[in-house]
């Protein structure tokens, strides 16, 4: 099993990635356990988002059995304090938890493809002011952000994505940019750029497929640490309470630790498996591009 | 460790002349504008929320001239740049505000409580370096080998796993379980001992949110530790050292660690928000009263100077982690030649 640096906490590609045109085989995660085994898991993920309000027993938001009771064949995962069921919990739950990771993570890849991009092609100067406004929204402490905002604006799911969409597209705009830089002078652009081809047109259509393997990559791990970040903030008391997520699920687990096991424990279940398909899928792109 | 120890002799000795006086300023500079981002972020913040503070203050269904007194009074009559120029200074100067809740200056309650949060985290970085390092020399040096495998599965757990999800096994199963740690708190209610056994006691509260905050830094650490090592001892400078017939352990630590100790410099400066985000879930499980527990206390409360200013200390942590972690990669490294 290759191995690669958890690039998004270094903010760059461990090394540069080579070429990731073609020629390099297609990507088949199912070569490699750890590929296998996140690619099952962010599909089993997904699937189960999607599928959630057909598979859940009951309403996640209306009481159907005895409160507090543990696991039983009724209720696979226990219920709640007020005698909700858990599973349908964190299955549609889950759903409001992926759409978050999924907005988030689009939002941070269209502008941190753009700056990206715009950066590494033009160089120079405007080089220099999209990095120094990238670093600015860098030093901004996700968490605490989120937490204020969410405090001062008021619970919503919105908020919390914008919020995290803000602070995460940082490091994806440097991934892009870095690779962005090193395919500037290579000769698939100057043959364009000989053709007259048009800054625009050589971005999009030359540069960009080039630097989106990479950019996957950090977009895969991001959805894994964004799942853990919302569930943290719903662990504190800052999830729409209007919408179940594993967030709000974590949040009321905390007052019932000592009398219900299961109510952190399948929550918390639910979020490791996602986040870990996640992690280990972008890993194993990320290896395949030619990281260390 | 001799081959550590030799290293970090030889690069104190290269510091002063890598370093210029005018990188330093440079990147001293670089400061300015970060702080300043944060400050107007938490501005632009308080002029979204929603409500009126006048309104909040004097009640509704007030007398106008009233209104436009207290509009007068908390400057808020003032155009919206001159009020951002004026919070700048405030925040400046460290004045964050009054407690809404305790009437005390909110930097006083902060102050308070950084302590606190800074034993927790610099307990857990170093318990993480003490654990990683290990680890991932022992998965580094044989590449795809069982002990590889193990340490990957480990690491990759870790970093999956929520830190409550992580905090209330290990409440669970070591506090309430076994009966190993105390539950909650930084030292023994009502006893307040002194010296020696007061240390002892805190220590002994330390333990757990410790080990479950250094967990998620293990992971990272760990998995930085392994696949650097595995390009280094990869490197033809490696390969060379072999050739001469060193003993491996002088390959190791002479040869191949320095290159990958460094990298774990930034990786640390870069994770400070990380580490801060998680100490903050780990305090609020275990009743650690840090940072953190004040920011849910605040949030619970609604007291928002409290809150914005555990903001602002956090982000200058961070911005200053940054700093550091730039200044001491240009010293450690005499291939970094600044402009």
């Amino acid at each position: 099993m290759r191995h690669s640096i958890l690039v998004s906490d270094i903010g760059e590609l461990p090394t540069s990635i080579q070429a990731p045109v073609s020629g390099q085989g297609t990507f088949d995660p199912w070569r490699t356990r750890a590929g296998a085994l996140g690619l099952f898991l962010t599909l089993g993920t997904l699937g189960l988002g999607v599928l959630a309000p057909w598979l859940a027993p009951a309403d996640a938001a209306a009481i159907s059995g005895p409160a507090l009771s543990p696991p039983s064949l009724a209720h696979p995962m226990g219920t709640d304090a007020i005698g909700r069921d858990l599973l349908s919990g964190v299955l549609l739950g889950g759903r409001t938890s992926l759409a978050v990771a999924t907005a988030v993570v689009s939002l941070a890849l269209v502008i941190g493809l753009s700056i990206g991009l715009l950066s590494g092609f033009f160089g120079g100067f405007t080089d220099h002011v999209l990095m120094r406004v990238t670093e600015l929204f860098q030093v901004l402490p996700r968490f605490f952000f989120a937490v204020v905002a969410v405090a001062v604006l008021g619970p919503g799911l919105d908020r919390i994505v914008l919020v995290l969409a803000l602070t995460s597209w940082p490091v994806l705009a440097r991934v892009v940019r870095a690779e962005t830089k090193s395919l500037r002078h290579r000769d698939f652009v100057r043959a364009a750029e000989a053709c007259g081809a048009t800054p625009a047109r050589i971005i999009v259509s030359e540069l960009l497929p080039n630097v989106l393997p990479g950019a996957l990559v950090m977009a895969s791990l991001l959805a894994g640490q964004i799942l853990l970040i919302e569930a943290s903030l719903g662990f504190i008391g800052l999830a729409d309470p209007s919408v179940v997520s594993w967030g709000t699920l974590a949040g009321q687990a905390q007052e019932l630790l000592r009398v219900a096991w299961w109510m952190p424990l399948f929550p918390g279940l639910a979020i490791s498996g996602a986040s870990l398909g996640f992690n280990l899928f972008g890993d194993a792109l990320s290896s395949h591009l030619g990281g260390r | 460790m001799r081959g550590l120890r030799e290293f970090v002799a030889l690069r104190r000795r290269r510091t002063l002349r890598t370093v210029s006086a005018r990188y330093l300023a440079a990147r001293l500079l670089q400061i300015v504008p970060s702080c300043a981002a944060v400050v107007v972020v938490a501005f632009l913040l308080i002029q979204l929320a929603p409500g009126d503070p006048v309104l909040a203050l004097a009640g509704e269904h007030g007398d106008p001239a009233y209104y436009a007194f207290m509009r007068q009074r908390f400057g808020l009559d003032q155009p919206l740049p001159r009020q951002l120029a004026t919070y700048c200074i405030r925040v400046a100067s460290l004045d964050f505000g009054v407690s809404y809740v305790q009437g005390r200056p909110a930097a006083e309650m902060i102050a308070e409580r950084v302590p606190a949060t800074l034993v927790l985290t610099t307990t857990a970085l170093l318990l993480s370096l003490l654990v990683a390092i290990p680890l991932g020399i022992l998965a580094g040096r044989r590449p795809h080998g069982a002990a590889d495998f193990a340490v990957s599965a480990l690491t990759v757990a870790f970093q999956s796993t929520p830190s409550f999800l992580l905090a209330h096994l290990a409440i669970l199963g070591l506090a309430l379980g076994l009966g190993l740690f105390p539950v909650q708190g930084m030292t023994t209610a009502g006893s307040p001992g002194s010296g020696l056994k007061h240390f002892v006691d805190i220590a002994y509260h330390l333990i757990l949110p410790a080990l479950v905050l250094a967990s998620q830094e293990v992971a990272v650490l760990a998995r930085l530790t392994r696949t650097g090592l595995v390009s280094e001892l990869d490197s033809d400078h490696v390969r060379t050292a072999r050739a001469k017939g060193l003993v491996e352990r002088v390959v190791l630590w002479r040869h191949a660690m320095p290159q990958v100790l460094l990298s774990l410099v930034t990786v640390i400066g870069a994770r400070a928000g990380h580490l801060l985000a998680g100490a903050a879930v780990v305090e609020i499980v275990f009743g650690w009263p840090g940072l953190g527990r004040l920011m849910l206390t605040g949030l619970q409360t609604r007291d928002t100077p409290v809150l914005l200013g555990v903001f602002f200390v956090i982000s200058l942590a961070v911005i200053f982690a940054n700093l550091l972690t730039d200044l001491l990669y240009a010293a450690l490294d005499p291939r970094v030649r600044y402009r």
